[in-house]
């Protein structure tokens, strides 16, 4: 556990004086580069005696870029949306004290002044577990890590036998994090049995689903963490080789794993005779050519196998997993938290979460809302505190419909539902999945049907083609929704595609199939008036599907630039040059290119 | 490094000799293949598939089923729009439309008939705080920019001010 010395080192800085600045993939895409650059720059001009400390991501993402300065006898005080302009004015206010334009503390030494992190919205009903580091420590430094109490898990698993070890991840109730949420002990013990010479652990990293990126921020931010967890599970299982696979396309990702690997392997906590141990194991990072399928464990296997597709399950990889051996999938989250749950003691993981799911979970909020980013919260908590407590509710004058939960194999949770407590169980008999925990929140400006449609595509598109119902039912429920969001469906079809949905659901191969409906199944449970309204009326309530809605020209915005009237490709845009602009309905396609053209946002549907 | 002018088959050879004749291997030899080409050239894969012995149409199955592989040359900057949920249902859909157009591309191509540009979709980038988002990238990999909270009208600045810096 991280001692109030520790904490002030890592805090402060040798030199009493660190200024953090997040180096991640989402911080670089707000602009934390040149922020970084700028208080370099800053830093030296003026003289200040101040470390620049590169870290990784709290998953604050609508702060971005944010810096926190941390002077000793000063509050750390964090700085959200930071623009290279305000860099030295912010330093120089600091220095002095004034602390008035942060936007929170870290801990409060006075009264007044910007508000503690633990009383801020954002913060407060988060339960910082797994997540502890994420902004806190340099990722690409294991001794940060160590100074956090790092690796002192792997230390107290290696003075246990194997069995005590998988003993102790049972007695946690920890369930895998990435999908399903199956018993984390279950999967070890069974390859812990397996007698094999050769076994092998996989930590799975691919997180291909939309708008999920916990896994990334936490091995951006902590990559040690999910390193170590993978080390013990390859000492209770008995493996000699672990593999951590990660996608190409997250460079950052797999360079930081890449360079844990390398640290850890120097300072004794890979290879031969692991802490003086009889334990040997080593662990490769492999870059996947990246395929929504290689979240499933067999399509995973079949990857690193140079092959591609999955097969059928039983065997399970337990028993039957990379070329041919006993082979342990977890998932990132769930192996930072096999290291965290050796390092605090099963007591402090086991506070939190309900009966049957313990401990926490990383969720990420996207979507309608004000503040989108990365909360952990106990496994439990109402959809409501994050969508509304956490991520603000939904953004000026909209109001919130829906939230997807568990990307394209998950399901659409209406607003009336939001008192529901997320667990594995609960979200399963409403209709969705935890997944690996990505809540997209839909408001009335979006379309439902519109909605299914887009992850019907998606999973059409990632569909390997291996089995008959995902590749050719997917395809059709997709040419459903086509005619559906077209105008020209009938209610038969309704039927149909409720009738086809849970046929795919009962007869792919793998999960990728098994789930795919779903965000169908869960929109017509939940939103049936809106396809209706799409077959009965011809109409789309959101004003969303292109082909039922009519465009017009605003009078008010229109400056007669003939742009939409350059684009019609049927005529039917007619005004001279400087004046409003008219659309002829009569031959009007509905095409929409005149609403993308515009460059007053004069066209309007209606 | 970009090696535009080398012969596929030779550079095959070298790339296969350093991961062997392993056909476990296969996703990392065309992942090295692209980093030279930048894309898959038929030629390169023919070799492959002897090297390897393994069939053709066995290695463009794989070639075909991941993402990161191309088998198009590609143009000096590429622009991913970002169709994840998010970025979906902030408009993603407008602004890959207006990119398109602007870059003149229409029947399905994916790349400028002038080489500068090449547009497509990708999946999430994990910048779901700033969807709609594209990300441009050189086509030797050396740059890498990400543009948040795009419009149609921004998606069509961003084609004309990546087109000028291609032309540089």
């Amino acid at each position: 556990m991280l001692t109030q010395t520790s904490l002030n080192r890592i805090l402060y800085g040798s030199r009493g004086f660190r200024i953090r600045v997040p180096i991640s993939s989402c911080t670089l895409a707000a602009g934390a580069g040149e922020v970084y650059r700028k208080v370099i720059k800053v830093v030296e001009e003026h003289g200040v005696d101040a470390e620049v400390y590169r870290v990784g991501c709290t998953g604050l993402c609508f702060m971005d870029p944010w810096i926190e300065l941390a002077r000793e006898g000063l509050p750390p005080a964090i700085y959200g949306n930071v623009k290279t302009e305000q860099i030295e004015h912010i330093i120089k206010n600091y220095s002095e004290g004034d602390l008035s334009e942060a936007t929170a503390v870290r801990f409060k030494t006075g009264s007044g002044g910007p508000p503690a992190l633990e009383e801020v919205d954002f913060w407060r009903y988060q339960v910082r577990y797994v997540s502890r580091n994420c902004g806190l420590v340099d990722p690409e430094s294991i001794y940060d890590y160590i100074e956090t109490g790092g690796y002192l898990g792997l230390k107290k698993a290696l003075y246990m036998k194997q069995e005590e070890v998988i003993e102790v991840i049972k007695t946690s109730g920890l369930r895998g994090r990435g999908g399903a949420g199956f018993p984390t002990w279950l999967k070890w013990k069974i390859a812990y049995e397996q007698k094999n010479d050769v076994k092998y652990v996989i930590c799975n990293g691919d997180e291909g689903d939309p708008g999920a990126f916990m896994n990334r921020l936490l091995a951006e931010s902590d990559p040690h963490r999910v390193l170590e967890g993978l080390i013990i599970a390859g000492y209770a299982v008995g493996a000699t080789r672990g593999i951590i696979f990660v996608r190409a396309e997250k460079p950052l990702m797999a360079d930081r794993l890449e360079k844990a690997v390398e640290d850890a392997r120097k300072l004794g906590f890979l290879g031969k005779n692991i802490l003086s141990s009889n334990f040997n194991f080593d662990v490769e990072v492999y870059r996947s050519a990246g395929a929504f399928v290689c979240g499933e464990e067999t399509a995973l296997i079949a990857a690193i196998e140079g092959r591609s597709r999955p097969r059928q399950r039983p065997p399970y990889p337990a028993t039957h997993g990379l070329w041919g051996r006993p082979t342990v999938i977890n998932n990132v989250e769930t192996l930072a938290h096999v290291a965290t749950i050796f390092q605090t003691g099963v007591e402090e993981f086991v506070k939190h979460g309900t009966e049957k799911s313990r401990g926490t979970k990383m969720f990420c909020v996207t979507g309608a809302v004000k503040r989108t980013g990365v909360y952990e919260v106990p496994i439990g908590t109402k959809i409501k505190t994050l969508v509304f407590d956490l991520a603000g509710g939904s953004i000026e004058g909209r109001k919130v419909k829906a939230v997807q939960i568990g990307g394209p194999s998950g399901g659409c949770i209406p607003a009336e539902l939001m008192d529901l407590e997320m667990d594995y169980e609960s979200l399963q008999s409403y209709g969705a999945i935890m997944g690996s925990g990505g809540l997209v929140v839909i408001d009335d400006s979006n379309c439902m049907v519109d909605v299914a449609k887009f992850f019907t595509s998606f999973t059409l598109a990632e569909s390997c083609g291996k089995c008959l119902p995902c590749r050719v039912g997917m395809r059709h429920l997709s040419d459903l929704l086509e005619r559906l969001t077209s105008g020209e469906a009938s209610l038969e079809d309704i039927e149909v595609a409720q009738e086809l949905g849970e046929s795919i659901a009962r007869s792919s191969l793998c999960a990728l199939g098994g789930t795919a409906p779903n965000p169908i199944l869960s929109t017509l449970r939940y939103f049936k008036d809106e396809y209706v309204e799409h077959v009965v009326n011809r109409r789309c309530p959101a004003k969303v599907c292109a082909k039922l809605v009519k465009y017009s020209v605003d009078p008010a915005l229109c400056r007669g630039c003939t742009q939409c009237a350059r684009v019609c490709q049927v005529g039917a845009i007619s005004g001279s040059p400087g004046e409003v602009h008219r659309i002829n309905y009569d031959i009007c396609i509905k095409c929409g290119q005149c609403l993308i053209a515009c460059p007053f946002g004069a066209i309007k549907k209606v | 490094m970009y090696r535009g002018r080398l012969n596929p088959r030779e550079v095959v050879g070298e790339v296969v000799s350093k991961y062997g004749c392993d056909r476990g291997r296969l996703v990392q030899i065309l992942q090295e293949i692209q980093k030279t080409f930048r894309y898959l050239p038929r030629e390169s894969l023919e070799e492959v598939s002897e090297k390897l012995g393994v069939s053709l149409s066995e290695v463009l199955n794989v070639a075909t089923f991941y993402h990161q592989f191309r088998l198009e040359p590609v143009g000096r900057y590429i622009i991913y729009v970002c169709f994840g949920t998010a970025c979906y249902l902030r408009g993603a859909s407008e602004v890959y439309e207006a990119i398109r157009r602007s870059a003149g591309l229409s029947n399905g191509r994916s790349t400028t008939e002038d080489g500068l540009l090449t547009v497509e979709k990708a999946r999430c980038f994990g910048c779901c705080s700033l969807a709609p988002v594209a990300m441009v990238l050189s086509s030797d990999g050396s740059e890498r920019y990400v543009h948040g909270k795009l419009t149609p009208q921004a998606g069509r600045r961003l084609v004309f001010n990546y087109r000028s810096k291609a032309r540089e």
